[in-house]
């Protein structure tokens, strides 16, 4: 009976429009004259006010969402290249704020004031002036050569080889989820190979190796020590992950068949960003929304997401980075079970894995 | 004069008497009617993609939310009670991608308007050759087919993203997308490059060759000019993205390992050793980013003639305009790494696509001034098309200037794959192109359909339009700046997210907003067809030759005589002449310099 009623509605509101449309025609064939798309000075003008409003209200709309949304965007960098990042991010946006802002204005305004009217019905013929060429395609050259120069300055101080003494670890991604190794007192991550990987080795290390036997598993959450540069050597076992840690302004993709690498010192513990204003101000904001919905609230954490679409439960592909100040974390690493250790503790696994390899060779 | 017309209608009747039904409508070879063709079609696909976009608007903007319409829409497979299922979410969001890049920016707007206005503007009968014009449409045609209809078969369509990066898209066992429906993606888009190299081949040796007496190459229009270096970017990049899918195609069904190496996936370790995604996503990029040019370029050729007409002044600049064209056609080829900061590659590389990219800036900001200068000391006349068409500059201006971010390798670690790069290339290229092509739809609908569209749902719908498309892309910047990835079935796997969920919500409400606007354009354009006021010969004032064919479309589009071309197409308001504009066809007065020669005799 609805679906029914909603058809016939759907029906006479097309014969009303039909007919709506037949009056319309008439009633413009009546008045007869110019022809309906000629564009009128009324049409010009009111076109042309309305780039202003749309101008004034566009620059407001923009401004507004900067000033409610700023705080809500990510906190200071966790880390000390991001710390250059921010900075280069800064002044990139400065200038291209301000072209953004005059191109825009200027494009809305010229639009607004020469619209075609009976004063204004003679235009300019002005074909070129080398001289206005000549200015704006060398000053925008001028300052985008400063910003190529510092962005490559950046880029490389980001992406050299870690120097000095670093602590090297791995994150290892699957879908959907995310797995840290620890390379453990020796500071080398230990072989592996997908084809040594079972249920029990679900990153398929090879147990034989002796580097491999001092490293540390983790899953969900892993810590990492303040003011240590920490050398992340990424890998994914099926399709391609991207590693994104966007507190420390970091992001890598984990690719199957080979090893890429990223490395960062982290400047701001955990605990100290959780005692930041800005950070307790939005966690307390997103704590109430999560209480509206019934959930329990949560705390601020550091995270590594997925951010290279790699399957259906891309969405959640998630680990928390907790930053321990150094004697912290070495009391943490010290709690956590090696790979020899677990082994020795589950003599099953390790002859299931020698049987394997036995098979294999 | 009226000697001319008669010769006209009579070479008309000729060719009326001589057509059937299915040669004149379905398989015609007449440039107009395949322009006309890809057009609807192009329509057709847009309003697909349009709906497949509101649909994830609305699940990402209320994940928690069930909607009767996405089961209407969807059924139970795919939105049981309402609820979007993952697999439907990443594949609408695949297709869309897909359809607007390649089907109605790249195919719709190139086929559309390179085809009624190559040879309408260098004063041409038709294309080089018909036939493979009309194949071209064939082609793409049957191509549009298989993609909307990948999107009902039982496994869905493929759901890598547009971009389908393998192993996700090699495979089938990565995700359900992956078979059956990548194996028609992958079909689907083999036969679009074949119609957009038989188009784009065609589109160069017409302008080429087929140009009238007197249209030398710097009296060409800039939508001559744009189209032709499009049609050289298609021809030069297409073939490399067909090559990348063929390789892939061999992973996928021979059991080749060039993407492929060391995957473990569904409990068993692969055979496949030696290959590497990276190659896949080089040869991808090497089409992908000059595809992007391929869609901005012609977008800006359009709003060229626009903007000079309907500002009744010359282009600024027609020199620097033809000479950033083929600067921006130049570098877009070296650029294509910019896409790949951090898939590992060599940090020296890096650096190198960091500086190609960020002089791209350069031609850009040339052609954005230009056009504004254009507009100086101008007398307006705000038709749809100049709305849409100053509304298409400022979103290469806002859209443009982020791009500089993004070229930046070093910002770009942390804003890769957010929705910062959404916000971004959605503006530039996709909001850009749209507006130039819808006014490219107002200003030539005279010359395709013989009638004009209406002037107030014009404004309606631009007005309402430009006020969407920056309602929903422009916040999206902030949740890239917050660290949200783009491709995200929900945000709320991540509390940390939860307060910035209003800006997901907002932008959702001005994606509905935008997408009732639409339905403005659709009734206009199909109520225009069959019943708007008739079009007369010239009604912009234009000085391009394809206002100087008689009222009615006659196949060799003029009758027994070409037009001769005595001057550029820009000669608006110039001092001394009688009227605003003085056509191409039109000789110089004693004394009078062609300003298409540089003004410098």
């Amino acid at each position: 009976m609805v679906t029914l009623l909603g058809w016939l509605v759907f029906i006479l509101s097309i014969i009303a429009i039909v007919r709506l449309i037949k009056i319309y025609e008439l009633a413009s064939e009546m008045r007869g004259g110019k022809p309906q798309w000629e564009v009128t000075e009324s049409d010009n003008r009111f076109n042309a006010r309305m780039m202003i409003v749309f101008g004034v209200a566009f620059f407001a709309f923009c401004f507004w969402l900067f000033f409610a949304y700023k705080d809500k965007l990510l906190p200071i960098s966790a880390s000390e290249h991001g710390t250059h990042i921010d900075w280069l991010f800064n002044f990139n946006m400065a200038i291209i704020g301000v072209v953004f802002v005059a191109a825009n204005a200027v494009l809305f305004f010229f639009a607004y004031k020469y619209f075609g009217s009976k004063k204004n019905n003679k235009a300019t013929f002005f074909t070129e002036s080398h001289k206005l060429e000549l200015i704006w395609t060398v000053i925008p050259g001028v300052v985008l050569v400063v910003i190529i120069f510092l962005g490559i300055k950046t880029w490389n101080n980001i992406t050299a080889p870690a120097q000095g003494e670093s602590m090297v670890m791995e994150l290892y991604a699957k879908q959907f989820d995310w797995t840290a190794r620890y390379a453990g007192k020796d500071n080398k991550l230990g072989r592996r190979n997908f084809r040594l990987i079972t249920d029990t080795n679900p990153m398929g290390l090879d147990l034989t190796d002796p580097d491999g036997k001092d490293d540390i598993v983790v899953h969900n959450e892993f810590h990492i020590p303040k003011g240590k540069q920490i050398d992340f050597k990424l890998g994914s076992r099926d399709v391609i992950h991207s590693a994104y840690m966007p507190h420390f302004r970091a992001q890598m993709n984990c690719v199957p068949g080979m090893t890429t690498m990223f490395h960062f010192v982290p400047t701001v513990s955990t605990d100290e960003m959780r005692k930041r204003p800005e950070v307790i101000k939005n966690m307390t904001e997103v704590n109430e929304l999560l209480a509206k919905k019934g959930e329990p609230p949560v705390e601020f954490n550091y995270l590594l997401l997925c951010n290279k679409i790699c399957g259906l439960s891309h969405y959640n592909m998630q680990m928390n980075i907790i930053v321990d100040e150094p004697a912290q974390f070495n009391e943490w690493i010290s709690k956590q079970k090696t790979v020899g250790e677990t082994i020795s503790a589950s003599t099953e696994n390790k002859t299931d894995n020698d049987k394997m390899l036995a098979e294999k060779k | 004069m009226s000697h001319d017309h008669t010769h006209s209608e009579q070479h008309h009747d000729a060719h009326h008497h001589e057509e059937s039904f299915i040669s004149k409508y379905v398989f015609s070879m007449d440039h107009k009617m395949i322009a006309r063709q890809f057009l609807v079609t192009a329509i057709f696909m847009a309003f697909a993609a349009m709906v497949m976009s509101t649909l994830f608007r609305l699940q990402i903007a209320w994940p928690d939310e069930k909607f009767a319409v996405m089961n209407w829409l969807l059924g139970d497979k795919w939105a049981l009670g309402g609820k979007m299922s993952p697999e439907i979410y990443l594949g609408l969001v695949t297709i869309h991608g897909t359809i607007l890049v390649f089907f109605v920016l790249t195919g719709g707007l190139s086929g559309t308007f390179a085809n009624l206005l190559i040879p309408y503007q260098v004063g041409s009968r038709d294309m080089a050759s018909p036939l493979l014009n009309m194949l071209s449409y064939w082609f793409f045609l049957i191509g549009a087919i298989i993609m909307l209809g990948s999107v009902f078969i039982p496994t869905g369509p493929a759901a890598p993203g547009w971009t389908i990066y393998p192993p996700l898209s090699a495979l089938p066992e990565a995700m359900p997308g992956s078979g059956m429906g990548m194996t028609l993606w992958l079909i689907s888009m083999t036969l679009f490059i074949v119609s957009a190299l038989l188009a784009g081949l065609n589109y160069i040796i017409t302008v080429l060759n087929l140009r009238t007496v007197g249209m030398t190459m710097m009296r060409l229009p800039l939508t001559i000019w744009a189209l032709l270096v499009t049609a050289i970017l298609g021809v030069l990049s297409f073939p490399v993205l067909l090559s990348a899918c063929l390789l892939l195609v061999f992973d996928r069904v021979l059991g080749t390992s060039f993407y492929l190496s060391d995957i473990y996936i569904n409990g068993t370790p692969l055979e496949h050793a030696g290959g590497s995604p990276i190659l896949f996503q080089h040869l991808f990029w090497f089409l992908g980013h000059p595809e992007v040019y391929i869609i901005i370029l012609p977008a800006l050729g359009l709003m060229s003639e626009i903007i000079s007409v309907n500002s009744r002044k010359p282009i600024f600049g027609y020199r620097a305009m033809v000479g950033s064209i083929l600067v921006i056609a130049l570098l877009s080829f070296v650029v294509w790494g910019h896409h790949m900061f951090v898939t590992g590659m060599n940090p020296f590389l890096g650096s190198v696509f960091v500086f190609t990219t960020v002089l791209i800036a350069i031609p850009s900001a040339v052609k954005a001034f230009n056009y504004i200068t254009t507009l100086w000391k101008g007398t307006i006349r705000f038709t749809p098309a100049m709305l849409f068409a100053i509304g298409a500059v400022s979103t290469f201006i806002t859209g443009g200037v982020t791009g500089i971010i993004l070229a930046d390798a070093a910002l770009d670690i942390n804003l890769h794959d957010t929705y910062f790069v959404v916000a971004h290339f959605h503006i530039v290229m996709g909001l850009s192109a749209i507006l130039a092509m819808c006014g490219g739809v107002y200003h030539w609908f005279p010359k395709m359909y013989l009638r004009m569209m209406n002037k107030k749902l014009g404004y309606a719908h631009f007005w309402l339009t430009f006020i969407a498309a920056y309602g929903v892309f422009f916040p999206q910047h902030f949740l890239g700046l917050a660290g949200v990835p783009r491709r995200y079935y929900t945000n709320s796997a991540f509390p940390l997210f939860e307060n910035l969920v209003n800006i997901e919500e907002l932008s959702t409400w001005f994606a509905i907003l935008g997408a009732a606007a639409q339905f403005i354009f659709f009734f206009n354009f199909f109520y225009s067809i069959f019943r708007g006021e008739k079009a007369t010969k010239n009604p912009w004032g234009s000085n391009t030759l394809e206002w100087t064919t008689p009222v009615e479309h006659i196949h060799g589009n003029w009758g027994e005589k070409l037009p001769v071309v005595h001057r550029w197409a820009y000669d608006y308001s110039k001092p001394g002449a009688a009227e605003d504009f003085i056509p191409q066809t039109v000789p110089l007065a004693p004394g009078e310099q062609d300003e298409g020669r540089g003004g410098h005799p």
